[in-house]
């Protein structure tokens, strides 16, 4: 043996020892995003109304302003995050491996999510179910009628366990187009290389918002399924989870509690109401059992309106997409978003 | 007599400082200390894998494949509905991996050395235009190509605009649809008739060869060939009450196309995509192949009387394999890798039914273990392969 190798395998084992102590020691998660200076959220490849670039090529939308309420409740900036996209297939391993900090990629929260791939969802931000969309030409007023019909499914998601479900109880037939992403669902559907496209029903709206002939397309009465969408974040951070929950339970109380992007930061100076008080830092110590600054809530709110306006703003009834808040009114407005109170 | 002391030590006794100053005892012992190392280190990953997976509440383990799928296939080689279990789904990959990489090491072995061929030609025009077309089509993005050719298949004629390819082929932008055969009792007799038409067939190629090597009297062989590989089938085929129907595609409400057998575009622009790419390099390796042959070999055979065309058959190619195989060998291992973009265009591959799997089990240790041994094993079998293809073209010295 020449002394040559000899030394290449000494190099070989170095950096093996070396790769081995490199990997650091787990630590908290709000340490992690707070010595990055930036919060790593995990969005849409693209959808309208829920993650797409405006005008000046920054990413915005309903899941993205979640992003920006977590940045600036925790960085103070939101504009501090940094955007991966992400397919529903790639999703889960990039929060598990800790490529992202959060989630919010309109993901259904389930059982086997929750509880078997390790995730904790921190809440609903938008109550959904699957649907289908076809062209009215075919003549079909509602998905039983669909047998034989070639689907168009993206992968990766809740939705194709659901239509292979739907199709065998009602013991109808069809041919799966499984598509990665949105856009080239898109594609294949507008192409008529599948009868109907099937998603989550917002996702229909905002696929349908796209189209130029939009009143050539119906979407079919049946809800297949219960599409609970949220952001999540890993399992086993508690503080990380509370902080990301909080955020969001910020946002709906701001509605329920009258608290705008215009008038936050007069309230904050502190109002008659207690819980508007405990919300924005002037009363209690809330921002410090979050581990957060006292105007946490104050810049989650600032960054995109509350709850109302971000829906009003990104997929109302006034946006292309057109959606009613339905299930996604507030529990005292006839729907069933709820948040739990500041005390 | 022979002694087993190396020079570079003293030799009485045993002393430990020898491990390290005989050069053959120090080779033994470093890498001895790097198996260890690597050892370690692995045991450390695993340890490492293990403990974050207990962290996190995930457990580990094949189980998951005998669970239902629950995801709907498009294009399958075998039986599969919804309700198989993953480790099924996952077979069905397997094959569409294994499908879509042999139809395109074919295609792109027959595209490569046509254009390398080419390339060389005396005119300018073809040449040119095969240049162009290399450059292009090597520097383009594979996922890019996949992409437009699906594209571009997308807007062949909708389901409504159906073209009927005489009495009962279709094509429309949902694929080429076309009846496919129904095998009832009896029909492995035919398929027995041909697979023995082929032996014949193949042993009556050989023997011919021989008799013109020995006594330089060419038979018809090749139709002898032909006619064994038809006639034998057809035969029995009938003979045994024509056991073989076809199934003939039909159009539902919709316009699709069910029954019969259904090449999608995803199927076709992965494999137009996978073929023209590595087809493109192919011809560079054919081309530096035939040039690597001496041009003295062109003249003596063409001062033997051979023709173009015969040279290069006989005299040129033979020469030029020799360099061009184990380069060829790679070219098939990347194509074989470079499919699992399939699940760019919804083909599901191997590699896409692994990731719908990791999405809704969860396991994705156990997949991408999985997708290690399945393309190391692919990758394996066609290196065997080559290599015995590659020795058993190797220049015999007489
Ligand atoms: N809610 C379902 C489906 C989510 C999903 O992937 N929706 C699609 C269609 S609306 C989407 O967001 N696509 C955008 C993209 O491809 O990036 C899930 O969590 O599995």
């Amino acid at each position: 043996m020449k002394i040559k190798s000899f030394t290449g395998m000494a190099a070989v084992a170095g950096i093996l020892a070396v790769a081995g102590m490199a990997v650091p020691a787990h630590a908290a998660t709000l340490d992690d995003v707070k010595s990055a200076g930036v919060i790593k959220c995990g969005i849409n490849t693209g959808l309208a109304g829920f993650a797409f670039t405006g005008d000046d090529g920054k990413w915005t939308g309903f899941d993205v302003a979640y992003c920006r309420a977590m940045a600036a409740a925790v960085l103070g900036d939101p504009d501090k995050v940094k955007y991966v996209n992400l397919t529903g297939a790639n999703r889960f391993p990039a929060l598990q491996s800790g490529e992202i900090d959060v989630l919010s990629r309109n993901t259904t929260w389930t059982f086997s999510r929750d509880v078997d791939l390790g995730f904790t969802f921190v809440g609903v931000n938008y109550y959904d179910g699957q649907g289908f969309i076809g062209r009215k030409s075919l003549g079909v007023k509602s998905a039983k009628e669909l047998d034989g019909a070639s689907v168009c499914i993206q992968t990766g998601t809740t939705t194709e366990k659901n239509l292979a479900d739907f199709f065998r109880v009602n013991n109808i037939s069809y041919e799966a187009v499984p598509i990665e992403t949105n856009s080239e669902a898109r594609t294949a559907y507008q192409a008529e290389r599948c009868d109907v496209y099937t998603t989550d029903a917002s996702g229909l709206a905002a696929t349908k918002s796209t189209f130029e002939d939009a009143e050539k397309h119906m979407v079919f009465p049946e809800i297949v399924s219960k599409e609970p969408l949220g952001p999540l974040v890993r399992q086993g951070d508690d503080q990380w989870a509370d902080i990301a929950r909080w955020v969001l339970n910020a946002l709906i109380s701001a509605e329920e509690l009258g608290v705008t992007q215009a008038n936050v930061e007069e309230l904050a100076k502190g109002s008659k109401n207690p819980e508007i008080n405990r919300m924005l830092g002037s009363e209690g110590s809330y921002a410090k059992m979050l581990g957060l600054e006292k105007n946490w809530a104050v810049n989650a709110i600032k960054a995109d309106g509350n709850y109302a306006e971000i829906f009003e703003k990104f997929v109302g009834p006034k946006t292309p997409l057109g959606l009613e808040r339905g299930l996604n009114a507030l529990y005292k407005d006839g729907g069933i978003l709820y948040s739990p109170p500041f005390r | 007599m022979a002694s087993t002391n190396s020079p570079a030590g003293p030799a009485t006794g045993f002393n430990i400082w020898r491990l390290w100053t005989d050069e053959r005892h120090r080779g033994i012992l470093s890498q001895a200390i790097v198996v260890i190392l690597v050892a370690l280190a692995l045991v450390w990953v695993a340890d490492n894998t293990r403990t974050n997976l207990d962290n996190r509440g995930l457990d580990i383990g094949f189980d998951f494949l005998a669970d239902p799928a629950g995801i709907g296939i498009g294009v399958s080689l075998i039986e599969y509905r919804s309700t198989d279990t993953w480790l099924r789904a996952m077979t069905v990959g397997l094959l569409n991996t294994v499908l879509v990489s042999a139809l395109g090491i074919v295609a792109a072995t027959a595209i490569g050395f046509a254009a390398g061929i080419m390339r060389l030609l005396p005119n300018w025009l073809i040449r040119t235009i095969i240049a162009t077309w290399v450059e292009f089509t090597r520097n383009v993005p594979l996922l890019l190509q996949i992409i437009f050719w699906w594209t571009l298949l997308l807007s062949l004629p909708t389901v409504r605009e159906t073209l009927r390819i005489g009495d009962s082929i279709f094509l429309n932008n949902s694929g080429i649809t076309g009846p496919s055969p129904v095998f009832e009792p009896g029909a492995s007799a035919v398929l027995i008739a041909l697979a023995a038409g082929v032996a014949a067939a193949w042993a009556v190629l050989n023997w011919a060869r021989k008799r013109q090597a020995a006594t330089g009297e060419r038979l018809p062989a090749g139709w002898i060939a032909l006619g064994l590989i038809v006639l034998l089938p057809l035969a029995v085929y009938f003979a045994s009450g024509e056991p073989i129907s076809w199934d003939t595609p039909t159009a539902n409400r919709f316009g699709r196309l069910r029954g019969g057998l259904t090449v999608t575009p995803e199927l076709v622009a992965l494999w137009f995509a996978l073929s023209t790419y590595t087809g493109a390099f192919i011809s560079e390796i054919v081309r530096a192949g035939i040039l690597s042959v001496s041009k003295g070999q062109t003249e003596a055979a063409g001062s033997l009387g051979l023709k173009g065309w015969q040279t290069t058959r006989l005299i040129i190619m033979p020469q030029a394999l020799r360099v061009i195989i184990p380069p060829l060998t790679s070219q098939f291992l990347n194509l074989t890798k470079n499919s699992s973009l399939a699940l760019a265009v919804g083909f599901q591959d191997f590699v896409g039914i692994g990731s719908q799997a990791q999405n809704q089990t969860g396991q994705a240790i156990e997949i991408v273990f999985s997708w290690m041994v399945v393309y190391v094993s692919l990758s394996l079998l066609t290196s065997a392969f080559m290599n015995w293809y590659n020795a058993r073209i190797a220049l015999v010295e007489r």
